[in-house]
């Protein structure tokens, strides 16, 4: 039995009747306001900071109110480029979340499907892959990309290294250990006679795949999907380190450009966090139940 | 193939049904036409290629490497073993290493004594039937999905010397992320902020899916709310706390992004990912040395990869 399907629908607790509100009741409403606005206050001082102009802040110090004006988001879009870079994570996120979504599922589909001994070994080859320090792979790694050659059309660098198809194949690689993971438990829980019922009707193990089993999979799919998005979109050891010309980073680890070499204005730095964060705000807001079980389903076999 | 499947991977089902469904595999195979294997193959194959293309052979390849004198430039016929001599150097004659071992350490204790028991903590408190319970919520893991990168720069905000909020509100002087008695604190204070949503959340999950009745049991024999639990839910929860446990584990021996774009991982804040990072892409590429480095790292997560396989497997057979 997995939990893959029960923490999605998690029961509904038993309605209880609502008790007058007790003191211990009104002391934990403070706490946990407390805490909850501790933890806002941080992105909150970004967005705050940000929306203020480095001549006020410098005379009038950080601690103050005053000085609103938007152009430090003209500024840090201009300087650092973001338009580009904002591309660029795109054109790397896509294609791996894609990629990691069907490769993943291929895997869980035959693990799930059938009961060979071999499977419990691919499961753990694919999961322990993805909780291996990056680090230790650097070495290796980046000598293979700066020998495999790519056609110029691929890549105006015509190697692996500092290219998007270089970046894209390692987050696949990484990833789809976990996508493994969570999608072959959840179609472990989908009910066997499908599979029979298909069979009588004669479909081929593509069919079963495509037609049967990745319909069902729909919610999970979903689930993981943002939070690849999310994921990918913040990764930022192997753009730093396989990628070298400045125009082709993505934008999380183009944040830099906003540093000076001898000054760095504040009030810029805050305008370009949030609007590199800003991608992942709306995925939080607008898929919020979609990431948080995608975290669940992962971690949450119990 | 058809002689793996022979032998049922579910021992827990019991020997008649195991004998029928085994009965039941082998006609199922038969039925499996030769495009059928092919395609069986290549689902397995291809994302199997890749992930130990570019995982395990990489990492394979770093645990040999670490015992070679490459400097990465000569060509791979004039490597020579030095045998456990980069070992030596990196623990004897490599001084940010002790720093980077403890800071890995001190990280892990931060996010494991501190950040960890109060992201369970607050995961009992939202799991109370309250009002606004959403907001608390959405509140708390916001960060988790913010990069780590990203946190380095939105707490420079706070940290910033002369433009920081601390300075600024406490009049002191200090620069939080520079002064090496202090940065690695303040770098904490961020890491764990995120980490205690994540518990929180991985938590959460798990307190719903303990089964009612046992606290109303433990209701009913009196017991206080405290000692229920830690003497009945806490104990359910074990595969979660494992799990908690690794990812706590996994994520300190990971931390890298944080310190790197901080000042790449030097003056105080020195770990293990960052040191061998800079052995690879910075100015001097010591490669036999680095892949020591690595290896260490390695061999650290592989332990506590398997426990968390162990365990995470085990659950799955129930």
């Amino acid at each position: 039995m997995t939990t893959a399907t029960r923490t999605g629908h998690a029961p509904p607790a038993p309605l209880r009747a609502r008790r007058p509100l007790r003191p211990a009741r009104v002391v934990l409403h403070v706490f946990l306001a407390a805490v909850a606005i501790g933890w806002l206050f941080p992105i909150l001082w970004a967005v705050l900071t940000s929306l203020r102009s480095y001549e006020y802040t410098a005379v009038h110090g950080y601690v103050s109110l005053g000085g609103w004006t938007l152009d430090n988001y003209l500024t840090a879009w201009r300087t650092a480029e973001f338009g580009r870079h904002l591309l660029n994570s795109v054109y790397i996120t896509v294609p791996a979340v894609l990629l990691t979504l069907l490769l993943a599922s291929c895997v869980a589909f035959v693990i799930a499907r059938f009961s060979w001994k071999a499977n419990l070994v691919l499961l753990g080859l694919f999961t322990a892959a993805n909780l291996l320090p990056q680090q230790a792979l650097l070495i290796p790694l980046f000598r293979l990309f700066t020998q495999v050659p790519l056609p110029a059309f691929m890549s105006d660098s015509e190697l692996l290294y500092d290219s998007y198809w270089g970046l894209i194949l390692v987050n696949v690689a990484f990833q789809c250990g976990f996508c493994v993971f969570v999608l072959s438990n959840y179609m472990k829980a989908l009910p066997r006679d499908l599979y029979e019922a298909a069979m009588v009707d004669g479909a081929s193990i593509w069919r079963q795949y495509w037609q049967v089993t990745m319909p069902l999979c729909r919610p999970a799919l979903a689930a993981l999907a943002t939070l690849e998005v999310t994921w990918i979109y913040n990764e930022f050891f192997w753009a730093t380190v396989l990628m070298r010309t400045g125009d082709k980073f993505p934008v999380t680890s183009s944040l830099n450009n906003l540093r000076g070499e001898f000054f760095t204005d504040n009030n810029l730095v805050s305008a370009g966090s949030v609007l590199v964060a800003i991608p992942t705000l709306v995925i939080f807001f607008l898929l919020q139940r979609q990431f948080v079980r995608g975290l669940t389903l992962g971690a949450s076999k119990g | 193939m058809s002689d793996q499947s022979q032998v049922p991977q579910d021992h827990a089902v019991p020997s008649a049904v195991t004998t029928t469904t085994t009965g039941g595999r082998r006609r199922r195979l038969r039925v499996l036409s030769r495009t059928d294997r092919v395609v069986i193959a290549l689902m397995v194959l291809v994302p199997l290629l890749l992930v130990v293309g570019l995982v395990w052979l990489p990492a394979l390849a770093t645990v040999g490497l670490s015992a070679t004198d490459w400097d990465g430039i000569g060509p791979v016929g004039d490597i020579e073993w030095v045998g456990a001599r980069n070992y030596a150097d990196v623990v004897g004659n490599y001084p940010p290493f002790v720093p980077a071992v403890q800071n890995n350490l001190l990280w892990l204790a931060a996010l494991f004594v501190v950040a960890t028991p109060f992201g369970m903590f607050l995961a009992v408190l939202l799991d109370k039937e309250l009002r606004g319970t959403r907001f608390y919520q959405t509140a708390l893991y916001l960060p988790v999905v913010l990069s780590l990168a990203l946190i380095g720069f939105v707490w420079q905000l706070i940290y910033s010397r002369d433009q920081g909020l601390l300075n600024g509100v406490f009049g002191t002087d200090v620069d939080w992320y520079g002064d090496p008695d202090v940065n690695i604190w303040a770098v904490l204070v961020a890491a764990g902020w995120r980490h205690v949503g994540y518990v929180m959340l991985l938590y959460l999950a798990g307190l719903k899916g303990v089964d009612p009745s046992l606290r109303e049991a433990a209701a009913v024999d009196g017991a206080s709310e405290v000692n229920t639990f830690f003497k009945v839910v806490f104990p359910v929860l074990r595969p979660i706390n494992i799990i908690v446990l690794v990812v706590t584990v996994i994520e300190s021996l990971r931390a890298f992004d944080l310190v790197w774009v901080i000042n790449k991982g030097r003056n105080g804040l020195e770990l293990l990912s960052a040191l061998v990072t800079a052995n690879v892409v910075g100015e001097a590429s010591r490669i036999g040395f680095g892949s020591a480095l690595a290896t260490s790292m390695l061999v650290v997560s592989l332990v506590f990869i398997t426990v968390y396989l162990t365990t995470v497997m085990r659950e799955d057979r129930r």
